[in-house]
């Protein structure tokens, strides 16, 4: 904890998580209630500029990390900094409101059937005031939709006129309303065809670019988020337990829970598919109530030790930039 | 040589009140005893129905209008309702998406197996129990006595598709239709499964129909392999030739917008301009050529017929007619005629 205190934000990163706890009370019981540990002591930093991808399989508190991040869910410990100021309640709370958004990840859910395009797009401008007259505000909305690849007169159209993969485009147009310099897409194209989907990829990574905005990258698809990120996390049971630069995770993974999530990946490849070793994992995650004690993957994990099942390992930077939570490595 | 399954021009069409959705335009492809075929499309290019149209379980408005689905040389489109339900589960057993939702959540899991086992055998209860708990074991459920007396909601995503795995397998049929098997379950989970599916399927012979959009899985898992687009077969051939010699604009935009892992320098997709067309104002011609880089004229108003473009690959193209690949499936007036309405085409586009 003395680290917390006397921590000093770092100029290089837009965004730094330190400890970062969330738990939810479940009532188990009449009067009882447990405590579902969905992110356990979660630390990370994003540089401005930067893609970090978070990846986990369901249940593994990855969207947990980026609502909480985003003050969405008031995090039971740790501290969150964005360009060098701590976010508390407050006028930095406000001005972290606009400089932060969310993409979700169904764009069917995700946009009120009773707006329109434009009114959905501008909801972040009429929340924040950013515009002074109607005027300003209706030019705001096309140059939105135009940034995401969609006409201007689309605004006076409804959600359900559009199809999956342009609704995704106004739930991005929606999140950069506000000129914010950090984004946490929420699997933003998990729920979209593989045409559609590189689409919206090839997108966000322009739109990057231009805007010189910061993403956090929740997928499930590792080959999606290895294409479009810079750093990868590696989530299990509220954990993080690996991190490094995609490249490095993807040739040199280290932790025995990536590196088996790596090789479970079919390849879209039939000759690769034969000589593919799939290391596959016994049995299922256990549930996040009643987590493993000690390491949570030593349940499932080949290379568990006396000390897995006691000791928690710490997330130890073991090569430069590449972070890894495990005793036996 | 007979096939196991010969479906042929199959048309599926949902008579819906905005108009007629030709859901499956015209599918044809055969199966073989122990084969593994995948069928690989987006959402509403008709992979689904025509599962369902081959068990005849679509749901109203839909209908079969036409074509025709041979098990064992049998046909099985028209026959009474009383005939095809001994074919289901017996013969054919399909095994869908969502495990949450194709099981009963009022009954326990041992129930609903025994259920599919009592109607499709004579056994009595007791052997239906045995024999429940004997599937349960093959399919890699620890302490099947227990799990029996246990409900859908006790069990986890990959448990119960296991479940639904055994339920299907129960009667031992001879071909497994696999609707997006794994879709709604995690890489790990998705990887415990496959290998189940891929060692019964060696152990019990059987013929798997294997419906995905995903390309991974068709990889892994499939020796043959059909590529559908808005109701119909872009190309169908072994998964060699689909995943090297793709055939078909549309097959090769697909390989190409998908992120290759192994790829370390970040290149930029190439995505498939456009949007998946509206079933219910299908284009006249090819349904890909408004989203098709080299469409030419001809593409808009003729639908190409299948063509042998390599042995064991035939795809529906006139890229390649134009590029005088292949020749064609049906002989009716031969590749000369195709030539003919290509260059009228072209000149048409001049």
């Amino acid at each position: 904890m003395s680290e917390i205190k006397t921590f000093q934000p770092d100029p290089q990163y837009l965004v730094q998580v330190r400890g970062l706890k969330e738990y939810f009370p479940i009532n188990t019981g009449f009067i009882q209630t447990t405590m579902l540990k969905a992110v356990d002591d979660v630390s990370f930093d994003i540089k401005k500029g930067e893609t970090l991808g978070l990846v986990g399989e369901s249940g593994c508190g990855k969207t947990t990390v980026g609502r909480t991040m985003l003050h969405l869910y008031k995090p039971t410990a740790g501290e969150i900094w964005f360009a060098g100021k701590k976010i508390e309640k407050g006028p930095v709370m406000n001005e972290f409101r606009k400089k932060a958004q969310l993409v979700f990840q169904d764009p069917y859910s995700s946009l009120n059937p009773r707006m329109t395009v434009g009114d959905i797009i501008a909801e972040p401008i009429d929340v924040h005031k950013l515009c002074a007259s109607k005027k300003e505000r209706s030019e705001r909305i096309q140059s939105l939709l135009t940034m995401v690849g969609l006409s201007s007169e689309q605004a006076t159209r409804y959600a359900h006129e559009f199809s999956g993969g342009q609704r995704q485009r106004i739930g991005i147009a929606r999140a950069l309303a506000s000129n914010p310099e950090f984004i946490v897409c929420d699997e933003p194209v998990s729920a979209l065809d593989v045409s559609i989907q590189a689409q919206v990829l090839n997108m966000l990574e322009d739109l990057q670019s231009q805007l010189g905005l910061t993403y956090l990258f929740i997928a499930h698809d590792l080959s999606v988020v290895k294409h479009i990120s810079d750093r990868i996390a590696v989530m299990y049971l509220g954990r993080m337990v690996e991190l490094a630069s995609s490249n490095e995770l993807h040739h040199h993974p280290l932790h025995p829970y990536t590196i088996s999530l790596l090789s479970a990946v079919p390849a879209p490849d039939p000759d690769k598919a034969k000589q593919q070793k799939r290391i596959v994992l016994k049995g299922d995650i256990p549930s996040p109530l009643h987590a493993p004690s000690g390491c949570p993957f030593h349940t499932r994990c080949s290379r568990c030790t006396e000390i897995c099942k006691q000791v928690t390992p710490e997330f130890l930077e073991v090569a430069p930039q590449h972070f890894v939570a495990c005793h036996n490595l | 040589m007979q096939h196991l399954l010969e479906v042929k021009d199959l048309q599926t069409t949902f008579f819906t009140a905005s108009g007629e959705v030709k859901a499956v335009g015209s599918v044809s492809f055969n199966l073989d005893k122990g084969k593994v075929l995948g069928i690989v499309g987006e959402s509403g290019s008709g992979k689904s129905v025509t599962a369902y149209s081959i068990l005849q379980i679509l749901t109203h408005p839909g209908r079969i209008v036409g074509g025709s689905v041979k098990l064992n040389g049998k046909e099985l489109v028209g026959i009474p309702e009383d005939e095809m339900r001994k074919v289901r589960g017996n013969q054919i057993s399909i095994i869908f998406q969502d495990p949450m939702t194709s099981l009963n959540p009022v009954f326990t899991i041992g129930n609903q197996l025994m259920e599919a086992i009592i109607l499709h055998t004579n056994r009595t209860h007791e052997q239906a129990k045995e024999r429940a708990i004997e599937m349960l074991q093959l399919v890699g459920i620890n302490e099947p006595e227990k799990r029996i007396h246990q409900y859908a909601y006790e069990l986890s995503g990959g448990m119960r598709q296991r479940v639904m795995i055994a339920m299907a397998l129960a009667c031992e049929p001879d071909i497994l239709i696999a609707d997006e098997p794994t879709t709604a379950l995690d890489v790990t989970i998705q990887a415990q499964i496959l290998e189940l599916m891929s060692d019964l399927q060696k152990k019990l012979g059987m013929a798997i129909i294997m419906i995905t959009h995903d390309l991974g899985v068709i990889a892994n898992m499939c020796d043959e392999v059909v590529v559908m687009y808005a109701g119909r077969i872009c190309e169908r051939g072994t998964a060699p030739e689909i995943f090297y010699n793709p055939r078909h604009e549309y097959t090769r935009g697909l390989l190409r917008s998908i992120p290759n892992i192994d790829n370390d320098d970040k290149a930029r997709l190439i995505p498939i301009a456009g949007t998946p067309v509206d079933l219910l104002n299908l284009p006249k011609g090819c349904p890909f050529a408004p989203r098709c880089e080299r469409a030419m004229k001809v593409c808009l108003y003729e639908f190409p017929s299948e063509y042998w473009v390599a042995k064991d690959h035939i795809a529906s193209c006139w890229v390649n007619v134009l590029e005088n690949i292949g020749t064609p499936l049906e002989a009716l007036g031969g590749q000369d005629a195709a030539k003919g309405i290509v260059t009228e085409g072209e000149e048409a586009a001049q």
